[in-house]
Formats: C-alpha cells, sequence, structure tokens
C-alpha cells in the first residue's frame, strides 16, 4: 500500500451479476449427476449419491472461486467460496436430521398400532406383540429419577446461588462440572456395583436404573436451575429483606416463583436427555419380555433397550423385529420431542413478563 | 423505673447477635446438605467402581483376560480414543461452519429456526442414532468407501478388505460426530454471538469482506471456545456407548485401518455388549474398563475446563 498504484488485491472490482452463483450450482449439479451416472452405467454399479452432490459442491466452489477471482477480485473470490463451504457445512448437519427423521417415521409406522401400545411381548415370537412393559418401565423409572434428582439438584442450585460462598462452593460447582462428563456407562456401572453390595451379584432392578439416570440428570437441573435464579433481580431479594422477610421465605416466595417457568423448562429438557439413555439400563435394569410394575423387584424393561434388544436379538422372522425396533425409536423420538416442544412453550408462555 | 441500659446500646446488642430463625436455619443447611450431596455421589461413584474393580487388578486369574489387566483393555483404550479423534477431525470444522452460519451468514429470523433445528439433533436418542446408523447410514456409505480403498488404499487408513456391510470405524466415527455436532455448534455459536460488534463493524469499515472480517475479528475472540467445545464434544465421543455398540463391528485387536470388519471395540461398547451375559469376576474385569473410562474422560473433562478457566478473561466461555 506504499505506492500510490492500486494494490492487485481490488483490481477488477466489478460485481458478479446475482444470476451467476445459482446458475453455477446448477450447472456443477448436473454435470456431476450426468458423469457419475455415466460411470455408474459403465460400472454396472449403482450410482453413489454421495460422489454426485460432494462433486456438485466442489465444482460449484471452484467454479465460483475462479470467475470470481478474474472478475471480482482475489479477496471476494475467497469470501465467495468460504460463504459456500460454510453453507454447505450447515447443510451436512441437517441432512442427517432430515434422513434420520424420514427413517424413523416411515420405518417407525409400521407397528405404530393399538397393540404395540396395549401388549408386551410376553410369549411373543415373530409378528405381533408390542412395547406396552417398556413404556411403562421407561415412564417409572424416568419419574424415579426425576423425584431423586430434581429435589437435589435445586437445592444445590439454590446453594450455589444464595448461600454457597468460599472453598465450599468452589468445589461443589467443580464437581457438578465433572458430574456433568461422567460418561452414561460409567453411570450404569456405579448403580450395579452399589446393588451388588446389597442384593448380590447379578442383581437387576428398576431403582437401580432411576439412580444411575438421577446421577446423569442432576448436574443438569443444577445447572439449569442456577441460570435461572441468578437472573433474578437483587432488587427483588433486597425489597424482601427490607420489609422484614426471612432470607429462606424470601427464596421460597420471591426467587423462586419469578424463575418458577426457568426452572420447569431446564426439568423437561433433562428429563428429554435421560428418558433416552440406554446403556445405564441395559446394565442395572437388564430386560424382561414380560410386564413388572415394580422397581424393586427384578428385571424391568425400557423403551431404549427395548429398541436396542429388538435389533440385536433378532428371532425368527427377523422384519418383525426390526420393525418393531422402528417403532420403539419412534415412540422414544415423539415422548423427546413433546418434552422439548413443552418445555419452550412453558418458557414462552410462563416466564415472567419484563 | 430506671433505664438500667440506653437505647443506643440495647440496639448494638440486637445488631452483633442477629436473629437466626429456624426456618433460616434448616433451609440453609438443606441447601448446603444438597451441595455436599453432590460431592458425597461423586466420591460414591469413585469408590464402587474403585472397590468393584479391584479383583481385576489383584492378579487373580480371568478367563477373559489371559494375558492381564492392561493386555486386555488396551486394544479398547486404542479403540475409544481412535473413534472420538476422527469423530472430533470430522466434527470440529463442521460445527464452526454451522456456528458461523448460524450467526454471521443466515439472516436473523431464519437463523433461530435453524439453530432449534440443531438443537433437535441433540435430543434424539443415541439409540436412535445406532438404529439409523447401521440400518441407513452403512448400507449409504459403504460405496464410497469401496472407491476410497481402489483409489487411496496407499494410505493405511484406507487400507484392506472394504468391509461390505459398512460396520466399520469410519461409519461410527461419523455418527459419533453427528452426535456431538450440535452440542459443539451451539457452545460455539454462541462464543461467536459474543464477539464485540465494536470489532466487527471497524472491520467491515475498513473494507474487510465478510470472511475478513471472520478471520481477523471472530476467530480469534472464539479460539477459546473452539478448542474448549472441542474437548467437550471428545468427552462426549468417548464416553457414548449404544451407537458404537450398535453400529462397529468389532474385535480385539489394534490397527489403524478405518474401512474394513476388524475393529477395535470401544471400552464403553464393550462393556454394554458384555455385562449383560457376564459373570462371576468377569464383572469385575468390565468394571475396572469403566473405571480407565471414566479416568479418561475426566482427564478430557478437566482439560477443558483448564483451558476455559485459564483463557477466562479473553473469552465468553464462561
Amino acid at each position: 500500500m506504499t505506492s500510490l498504484q492500486q494494490p492487485s488485491s481490488l483490481q477488477g472490482s466489478k460485481d458478479l451479476p446475482r444470476f451467476v452463483s445459482p446458475a453455477l450450482l446448477l450447472a456443477s449439479a448436473i454435470i456431476s449427476l450426468v458423469t457419475q451416472t455415466s460411470l455408474a452405467a459403465t460400472t454396472a454399479l449403482e450410482i453413489n449419491l454421495l460422489a454426485v452432490v460432494v462433486i456438485a459442491v466442489l465444482g460449484y466452489a471452484l467454479a465460483l472461486y475462479l470467475i470470481s477471482y478474474f472478475i471480482e477480485g482475489k479477496r471476494k473470490a475467497k469470501d465467495r467460496f468460504v460463504t459456500v463451504l460454510v453453507s454447505s457445512a450447515f447443510a451436512v448437519a441437517i441432512v442427517p436430521l432430515i434422513s434420520l427423521a424420514y427413517t424413523v417415521v416411515t420405518k417407525g409406522a409400521a407397528r405404530f398400532d393399538l397393540d404395540f401400545f396395549t401388549l408386551s411381548m410376553r410369549n411373543v415370537v415373530g409378528q405381533g406383540g408390542g412395547a406396552l412393559h417398556a413404556i411403562v418401565g421407561t415412564l417409572e423409572i424416568t419419574g424415579l429419577a426425576t423425584l431423586i434428582s430434581v429435589p437435589i439438584g435445586i437445592m444445590t442450585a439454590i446453594y450455589l446461588v444464595e448461600y454457597g460462598r468460599g472453598k465450599l462452593a468452589k468445589m461443589v460447582t467443580f464437581f457438578v462440572d465433572v458430574m456433568t462428563g461422567v460418561p452414561s456407562i460409567v453411570a450404569g456401572l456405579f448403580a450395579y456395583a452399589l446393588f451388588v453390595v446389597f442384593f448380590g451379584p447379578g442383581v437387576r432392578m428398576g431403582i437401580g436404573g432411576a439412580i444411575a439416570l438421577s446421577v446423569l440428570m442432576t448436574p443438569v437441573v443444577i445447572r439449569a436451575t442456577e441460570e435461572m435464579l441468578k437472573i433474578v433481580p437483587n432488587e427483588l431479594r433486597e425489597a424482601a429483606y427490607a420489609l422484614g422477610v426471612p432470607k429462606w421465605l424470601t427464596i421460597l416466595k420471591v426467587v423462586l416463583p419469578t424463575s418458577l417457568a426457568g426452572i420447569a423448562t431446564g426439568i423437561m429438557i433433562s428429563i428429554a436427555r435421560v428418558i433416552g439413555e440406554t446403556a445405564p439400563l441395559l446394565i442395572i435394569a437388564g430386560f424382561t419380555a414380560s410386564m413388572n410394575y415394580n422397581p424393586f423387584d427384578e428385571r424391568m424393561a425400557t423403551l431404549p433397550v427395548f429398541v436396542f434388544t429388538s435389533y440385536a436379538n433378532q428371532g425368527v422372522e427377523m422384519q418383525a423385529y426390526v420393525d418393531r425396533a422402528w417403532t420403539g425409536a419412534l415412540t422414544l423420538m415423539l415422548i423427546v420431542m413433546i418434552l422439548n416442544l413443552a418445555a419452550r412453550l412453558v418458557s414462552k408462555f410462563f416466564s415472567p413478563k419484563g | 423505673m430506671k433505664d438500667l441500659l440506653p437505647m443506643t446500646s440495647i440496639e448494638n446488642i440486637r445488631a452483633q447477635t442477629p436473629v437466626r430463625r429456624l426456618g433460616d436455619i434448616v433451609f440453609s443447611n438443606a441447601a448446603t446438605f444438597a451441595g455436599v450431596s453432590i460431592l458425597a455421589t461423586l466420591a460414591l461413584v469413585a469408590a464402587f467402581l474403585i472397590a468393584e474393580s479391584i479383583p481385576a487388578f489383584t492378579g487373580v486369574e480371568i478367563a477373559a483376560a489371559k494375558n492381564g489387566f492392561w493386555a486386555y483393555v488396551g486394544p479398547f483404550v486404542f479403540g475409544t480414543v481412535f473413534a472420538s479423534t476422527i469423530a472430533l477431525l470430522i466434527a470440529t470444522p463442521l460445527a464452526v461452519g454451522i456456528a458461523l452460519y448460524i450467526s454471521h451468514f443466515a439472516n436473523r429470523r431464519f437463523s433461530q429456526v435453524l439453530g432449534y433445528a440443531v438443537d433437535l439433533l441433540a435430543a434424539v436418542p443415541s439409540v436412535v442414532y445406532g438404529l439409523w446408523g447401521i440400518l441407513v447410514l452403512a448400507p449409504f456409505l459403504t460405496p464410497s468407501y469401496r472407491w476410497l480403498n481402489e483409489n487411496l488404499g496407499w494410505i493405511p487408513f484406507f487400507s484392506g478388505t472394504v468391509s461390505a456391510t459398512g460396520r466399520t470405524m469410519l461409519t461410527v466415527s461419523i455418527v459419533l460426530a453427528i452426535m456431538v455436532l450440535p452440542i459443539m455448534a451451539a457452545l460455539i455459536r454462541e462464543i461467536f454471538l459474543q464477539t464485540p460488534r465494536l470489532y466487527e463493524e471497524a472491520a467491515l469499515a475498513l473494507g474487510a469482506t465478510r470472511w475478513e472480517m471472520i478471520k481477523m475479528a471472530v476467530i480469534p475472540f472464539g479460539l477459546p471456545g473452539i478448542i474448549s467445545a472441542a474437548m467437550l464434544g471428545l468427552g462426549r465421543a468417548l464416553g457414548e456407548t449404544m451407537a458404537v455398540a450398535m453400529v462397529l463391528s468389532p474385535s480385539a485387536v489394534i490397527g489403524f485401518a478405518v474401512l474394513t470388519s476388524t475393529n477395535p471395540n470401544t471400552i464403553a461398547a464393550n462393556i454394554a455388549l458384555q455385562f449383560p451375559e457376564a459373570g462371576g469376576n468377569y464383572v469385575n474385569l468390565l468394571m475396572a474398563t469403566g473405571l480407565v473410562l471414566f479416568a479418561i474422560t475426566m482427564l478430557v473433562n478437566l482439560g477443558a475446563r483448564w483451558v476455559i478457566n485459564s483463557r477466562k478473561e479473553f473469552s465468553g466461555a464462561n
């Protein structure tokens, strides 16, 4: 930039016409499709869709870069190139989501019938049967896990935000972080190791699953509640103190009601997170084909484990087992989506208007 | 009647000994108890895992691990780290791309919907990913694997005989990458959104293109956040069980080939597959491998926290 001459990077500062970019995309897509189809025809293999897309996007990015390089200059060319890359990174993330949703819905629909929700798998070989035992198990175990982790989680968050000062509070914060990173299977092993002490080897119990899940759930509840309590304005607390309200009543009657919607949202999202956990339940809750309403006794089937075992232990008439696995997956996804949606609605309609 | 104590001194006494109401005492103790119970739980997790794993270390003959514990767990440790590393190599650039797209490329209203769509990916249970990975993704990728093997087979990673089912290390890593992508993208997006507007506008005002602005203002600001998000993603990938257990066709080998049907299994998947039928001291052996996994993930997570905390003043990741 020392000389008066225009720097080379700004040369050719004409803009590309708007139609160029989509036209290039279309052209490279067509070229890619045609070459791949002819390739597939000559080698007698099926067409590789992944290759079609990759070649189309790369061709598009390169062509756009080159054309832009000669008309708009190097810097704008680079900008366009990066834009294509970033957008395709996003597309790469969305494609699995669409594929996943599409497959689960279409394949799960095959057995999404009344039988699936009213029958267990007891004495079922091949077609028929349902997942009522697994749905009941999932609801009971997740419910128990919620009962354990919500009070502890909320109280810990209250401790951290309202009371905790000094070393202990720092330690708790740190170990909540550590707890967030506990792998789910380790939580299952922990529950097993705990129950083995009391009930002997080979123990399988629904309540063990609830304990494993609450190890995973509590830190999530703490984090969510903590965030919500932190944004309650200090003026509210001070106003209560000034009126002579004791601290504990201030927390119960002022702080918690103000942040209730946010806390409820956080709890629902944490339930949605643990309800799909498979590994810990596989270890401690086990699997059965029969109904079991008692979480304190014997094996208890759960929906995620049902999906896994239906796929992993296919019997005669394999398709029936795979179909049930997909329907189980669909049911699980629906539960998770409903929980997420409800969480969003709660936070939208019940949070205090500022 | 004589006023023994002047008013001021009564007030002094009151000020020195504040009223401790019963409710306050109970409530604050309950809160502290809950906080301490978190510490106790983690201590219990560690204690019970260690207690149950001791038989695996004491040299008692275990049928499944004839050459000792470390020879048994070695391939699984390798598999765990290998699969997660590939997953991270795939996921990190994509997560940065997604975060950039949502924070700086897409228009504002659209980007909220997009953010929600990415969050939905995080909510999908891992067993559903496993089912999808083996029944949809693996067959879809097999032709590309064949192509990679034919044309790039001289690279050790792509050598060997291509698996016909697609149940390979690379498929597992791709599924893992998809699973850790949303959480990483969400973290990085939050940090990118916290880039001071002033920096961005200053860069644009100097005539920078959007990419130059991102390169000069957004990326340097978000770098510690990207690193810590990557490490948190790694922690997740290391502990992921079901997707690996369902997709991978495992064997107890150490090898870098990612397209063949002999793949090193991961610790978590091995436990999930073996535990339901395990008995006797095989349980203790698996428990000990779980302890190793716990140690590895904890180290990675602590590393991530350390990065966040040591760069706290520069980043928005706190």
